[in-house]
């Protein structure tokens, strides 16, 4: 392999470096009209009426669209994925006689520009009859759903051994209480739509700012009662998504319906003030959990149970819970376990996987319990670990867990634990920093190291599909089911293609995010897009070649073994001016008989279906300071060591952990989604929820290494949530560590100002 | 998030802006660097009828420095506080808190008027310039008058401002002594962000080492800046470091502190009472140094 | 827009990118709309629209500015430069447009334009930062994708690059 493995720059940056990257906000179609929605001000009423004659009234306004003027639409989305223990409820495309959340959408009002969209919008009259709402998950909140009174979404209990017996068997035994807050994925670039109903074809064409294109498709085409072909759904360059465009959201479906209706080009561009209040968010459980272990640190049996707040709407079903609850035991070997949650309705957001998906929770968790576990035994923390760890020779590695998708057992399926560990301990010189960490807390500085490990499950099916297609001028064109937000996917599948070809990057084009470019697709989450997409435009490279090898062996008349390739041309070994390129190659396929023994189009459509999922792995250690005053938290190092299998590009691979571990120091130290009582967000803007900046990221040291998955052809593992996995867990551990033994505890997250100058050991 | 509809007005003396203002009063905005207001605007949080832009009003943006007090016009951007000279030589403690004052992009725009005019309690030169003792400049088409930065400060968002008047220029004194000294101190959740608390400080020193001229400035922890009165017990002292710890947990006492989503009302006053003291005692080093 | 307060139209003159534009735009006409949607110059993007994320910073006279916060009519006179400006009129990239690219310093890119216009204009006056300086620097501008130390590299290697191209500067 030529081109996998290279630090190759990305085909993408030109455009975007000079401002010609295409994001959905800078199409502008001719007559095109403006969308803005009203948003339900209240956490949970009913509404009793909507006056929207002054709104229609003003000047540049077209329609304004409520629920009663959805016809067939109106009406709610199916559940991706389902589950039987799931109590589920989707969003409609506007909400119908109830709102359950502050930002619902109420109405969208279309007009000549957003100016005159935005003044009409404040002439709405919406007469809402405001109710208590649930915004706490103790039994007895008012019901967000009349069918389902305790707000009980779903409830799942999985299960290893005998637990109750094991802890009652264990030499020690202890209780912790962990509670980890709301955040969000906040890509830079907000949702977005651009529509556009063309009448002489009957043909709805979508750009849409999301991860699953494919799936948005299928949604529209639903709810408007089209068929699938008649509807084309384009996610172009998208500004970052991390789990905020992963799902169909309401203006998925309903923006293309006003396209429809008004039969011009519409465009919604959501505002970050809705973003805060209506893209969907993650992380808030509550856990307790019980430990038995014995005095060597041995962990002998886990028992979680959590308590999980979906939200007002479950588009992903239990997803979320089920990824914490299957992925507790992480990395280490625990003879006992019972994971249990109970998913709760809240008038609230509603929650869906962000970078992470409910498996930081699971660290923190884990990580927590070992940091507790090494106090109590009086042992080093890394030690404890090293303890605990799943062994290469144990590998492949039944947790005993079923998976999030109840397809089998979680089964780490390669990967050498231990050395990752290892190898970020003396990356970041542990035990020079931990006695050096000791020596300045003697001096009164309260500095410390912390430690995490952590496996992340990848590289997701179902399937991805991938298109190779060489035109008759010779030009190579890749499309993948998988979108991309950022992660370089047109450098790394054309790495990918490349390779199979016998070409180079820079002879493949690929297209990504396009549901005319592969019937079926999937999407980019869940640390797939790389795996699967991967895999599958592998497959379907290397069938192109084939057929170039044995339609070019027919054209010189020779046998396939006495062919040579250098890049887009095959010549005759023998006789090398006896040569026939890659575009003569497509002519003669174009044009191909029965007599040729090809099917026509040098071309191939292939799918990868994973058989199971995969496992990459990690180790962190950060070093930070606490001011004495102000209890505020400096990062000065950090280290990783991450084992994400086959390294497609180390450098993407880089700016992926980088990028995930900034959004973890955001998730420990400074991003919340705080609500009132009555379910108002409280942190509404960048004012108050805040991102983390350069100054709050530390430079990181990262370390690969690379062991094959043996689930796929590359050996790939996903990579691009692994990062974030371990750093509330690490920080924890760090800043425990820190405040020295007289300090307090970190049983929650994230950690703010206050409770951080909780955690500080009184003045001596 | 576009603003609702404005008449625009871009005058280019300050007669003329004071005209439009006592025409329009209650119903315009005075709109200078926008960092604040445009935000506010655009989420029609602040729905104006009237904008009147000073930007154009080129007596409002100059830097004069004369026998050691310097005039700042109100439209005077932020930046010029960390790039010009002669601010750093007269009163390094604006030099000093400038870079901390929100952003690049932000201090490139933001005015020093605005700033004050806006009042967030949480804003690092109202606090500064309290403690420097400067004095406003206010204009209105009626008249025009002084008001010390002390007596400016009303409370959260609020001056000492009359619908027509506008804020014209900033004066700020000398040290009083040779031996002088300030300090600055503030915790922020990240950079540039609006302080959770903060403190500034200006000691003076005489030939003795004993304290003549004592100010410090807690800010972010209450309404307003809350100007120390407990600073006034230092003068006539040597500032020991005890002596200071005490002062600046006196003026943490005298204070109101207020509670929000990115700390509490405890955190606010634990942590003033100590920056207060870093203050102090960085001006005193200052002082003694000097 | 076509009647009542607010909607009196004002004529806008500025150098863009070193070519004279001209527009007649209504007051609140937002500088990032006049760039994109009459102007055409999408490279300018608008990630927050209060001021808070640093994507729409463009350099008004030389300022790095977000044009999220500034009315279109404002600029009336100005010299006003936006990325698309940024590589001049030649098919190459500026040298911080390559050090980006070296380092794999953008992601999605759609922050990408605002900080390379805040550093242009603050690597014009301080040609030789420090590492904790070009983070300060970039406060103001947020990025979700890169954990920003490719970008802080990019701008070391840009520094660099300058000083040695301009060694008396």
């Amino acid at each position: 392999m030529k081109f996998v493995g290279d630090r190759h720059l990305r085909k993408e940056d030109p455009r975007l470096l000079t401002g010609r990257g295409r994001y959905v906000g800078d199409l502008a179609l001719p007559g095109m009209l403006h969308v803005v929605l009203l948003r339900s001000p209240h956490a949970h009423a009913r509404i009793r009426r909507v006056d929207a004659d002054r709104a229609r009234a003003h000047p540049g306004v077209v329609d304004v669209v409520t629920f009663a003027e959805l016809g067939g639409a109106a009406r709610s989305f199916p559940m991706v994925p389902p589950h039987p223990e799931l109590r589920g409820h989707n969003f409609a495309p506007l909400a119908g006689d109830r709102v359950r959340f502050v930002g619902e959408a109420v109405a969208a009002v279309v007009a000549d520009s957003r100016y005159a969209a935005e003044d009409a919008r404040d002439l709405l009259e919406v007469d809402y009859e405001v109710l208590p709402s649930a915004q706490t998950l103790t039994p007895g909140a008012p019901a967000v759903h009349d069918d389902i009174p305790d707000n009980l979404a779903g409830r799942v209990t999985l299960t290893r051994g005998d637990t109750a017996a094991a802890l009652r068997a264990a030499p020690r035994v202890i209780s912790v209480r962990l509670r980890i807050g709301r955040g969000g994925g906040q890509p830079m670039e907000t949702r977005g739509l651009v529509a556009d109903w063309n009448p002489a074809l009957d043909q709805l064409t979508v750009w849409a700012s999301s991860q699953v294109p494919h799936q948005i498709r299928q949604f529209v085409a639903d709810l408007l009662d089209l068929a699938p072909h008649q509807v084309r759904v384009i996610a172009p360059d998208v500004g970052g998504g991390f789990g905020a465009k992963l799902i169909v959201y309401p203006e998925d479906v309903l923006i293309p319906f006003l396209a429809r209706r008004l039969a011009r080009p519409v465009r919604w561009i959501e505002d970050r003030l809705e973003h805060m209040l209506a893209a969907t968010q993650e992380r808030e459980q509550e856990h307790d959990v019980t430990v038995g272990f014995d005095d060597a640190g041995r962990l002998l049996a886990l028992r979680d149970r959590f308590v999980h707040d979906t939200g007002a709407y479950t588009p992903r079903g239990l997803v979320v819970p089920l990824l914490t609850a299957s992925m507790l035991t992480g990395p280490y070997r625990i003879p006992a376990v019972e994971s249990s949650f109970e998913s709760r309705y809240t008038h609230r957001v509603p929650v869906t996987p962000y970078r992470g998906a409910g498996q930081p929770q699971a660290v923190f968790v884990i990580e927590r319990v070992l940091d507790l576990v090494a106090r109590e035994t009086g042992r080093d923390r890394a030690q404890v670990r090293l303890a605990n760890l799943v062994r290469a020779e144990d590998m492949p590695w039944d947790t005993g867990l079923p998976n999030y998708r109840g397809s089998g057992h979680v089964v780490l399926d390669s990967g050498d634990l231990p050395s990752v560990l290892r190898r970020a301990l003396e990356s970041a010189r542990y035990d020079a920093r931990a006695a050096e960490a000791a020596a300045a807390r003697a001096a009164g500085r309260l500095l410390g190291v912390g430690v995490a490990c952590y496996v992340e499950l990848t590289g997701v099916g179902p399937f991805e599909s991938a298109r190779v297609r060489v035109d008759a001028a010779g030009r190579i064109s890749a499309w993948s089911g998988v979108s991309t937000q950022g992660q370089g996917l047109e450098t790394t599948l054309a790495q990918v293609a490349a390779d199979e070809l016998g070409v180079t990057p820079a002879d493949v084009t690929v297209v990504t995010g396009d549901t005319a470019g592969v019937e079926h697709g999937t999407g980019s989450f869940a640390s797939r897009a790389a795996v699967v997409g991967g895999n599958a435009m592998a497959l379907a490279a290397r069938d192109v070649r084939v057929k170039a090898r044995a339609l070019a062996a027919r054209a010189l008349g020779i046998d396939e073994s006495d062919l040579e390739q250098a890049g887009p041309t095959f010549a005759d070994r023998r006789r090398p001016e006896r040569r026939v390129t890659l575009a003569e190659l497509a002519r003669l396929a174009g044009a191909a008989t029965a007599a040729l023994g090809v099917e026509p189009g040098l071309e191939s459509t292939r799918v990868f279906q994973p058989a199971d999922m995969t496992y990459s792995s990690g180790a962190h250690v950060a070093l930070v300071e606490l001011d004495p005053l102000s209890a505020a938290v400096r990062i000065l190092g950090y280290w990783i060591s991450h084992d994400s299998g086959r390294l497609i590009n180390p450098l993407i691979v880089e700016g992926q952990l980088q990028g995930a571990v900034a959004l973890g120091i955001g998730s420990a130290l400074l991003e919340e989604v705080a609500y009132d009582e009555a379910g108002q967000l409280l942190a509404g803007s960048y004012m108050d929820y805040l991102l983390p900046t350069a100054t709050d990221v530390p430079t990181m040291a990262i370390d690969h290494l690379e062991t094959l998955s043996p689930l796929n052809p590359l050996g790939l593992k996903g990579v691009g949530e692994s990062g974030t996995l371990p750093v509330p867990a690490v920080l924890a551990s760090a800043i425990e560590d820190a405040v020295g033994l007289r300090g307090g505890h970190v049983t929650r997250m994230p950690l703010g100002p206050s409770r951080l100058l909780d955690l500080l050991p009184p003045h001596p | 998030m576009r603003p609702a509809p404005f008449e625009y007005f871009a005058p280019r003396t300050v007669e003329e802006a004071l005209d439009l203002l006592g025409r329009h009063g209650d119903e315009a905005k005075l709109l200078a660097g926008g960092q604040s207001l445009v935000p506010m605007m655009n989420m029609r949080l602040v729905r104006p009828a009237v904008v009147i832009d000073l930007n154009r009003v080129a007596a409002l943006g100059t830097v004069r420095a004369d026998a050691g007090r310097l005039h700042l016009g109100a439209l005077v951007r932020q930046h010029a506080l960390e790039r010009d000279g002669r601010v750093a030589a007269a009163a390094p403690l604006l030099a000093e808190a400038a870079p901390l004052i929100g952003h690049l992009q932000t201090r490139a725009r933001g005015t020093i008027g605005g700033s004050l005019a806006h009042a967030d309690p949480a804003a690092e030169l109202p606090a500064c310039m309290i403690a420097l003792d400067a004095v406003f400049h206010l204009r209105s088409a009626r008249a025009q008058r002084a008001c010390s930065a002390r007596d400016f400060f009303l409370g959260l968002l609020s001056t000492a401002l009359e619908p027509d008047e506008l804020l014209a220029g900033i004066e700020v004194p000398g040290m009083p002594a040779v031996r002088a000294g300030h300090g600055f101190a503030e915790v922020a959740r990240r950079h540039g962000d609006f302080a959770l608390v903060g403190a500034c400080a200006a000691l003076a020193l005489d030939a003795g080492g004993v304290c003549r001229h004592a100010r410090l400035v807690i800010f972010g922890a209450g309404d307003g800046p809350h100007p120390v009165r407990a600073a006034a017990a230092l003068i006539g002292e040597r500032p020991s470091a005890a002596r200071l710890a005490e002062a600046g947990r006196a003026g943490a006492a005298e204070i109101d502190a207020r509670a929000d989503l990115h700390a509490t009302a405890e955190y606010r006053r634990r942590v003033a009472a100590g920056l207060a003291a870093r203050a102090l005692q960085q001006a005193a080093a200052r002082a003694e140094a000097a | 827009m076509t009647a009542g307060p607010g909607s009196a139209r004002h004529d806008v003159t500025a150098i863009v990118n070193g070519a004279e534009r001209r527009a007649r735009v209504i007051p609140r006409l937002l500088l990032a709309d006049l760039l994109r949607e009459e102007w055409g110059l999408t490279g300018t993007h608008l990630g927050c629209e209060h001021g808070a994320c640093g994507a729409c910073t463009v350099l008004v006279d030389g300022e790095p500015t977000r044009s999220c916060l500034v009315f279109a009519v404002q600029v009336d006179g100005c010299r006003v430069d936006t990325v698309e400006g940024l590589a001049g009129a030649g098919p190459g990239l500026h040298p911080l447009q390559e050090a980006f690219r070296s380092r794999h310093a953008l992601q999605c890119g759609f922050c990408t334009p605002g900080i390379l216009m805040t550093l242009v204009a603050y690597l014009r006056l301080h040609p030789s930062p420090s590492e904790t300086e070009i983070r300060e620097a970039l406060s103001g501008n947020l990025c979700r994708c890169t954990g920003y130390q490719h970008i802080v590299q990019a701008a070391l290697d840009a520094a660099a690059a300058g000083r040695a191209a301009a060694p008396s500067a």
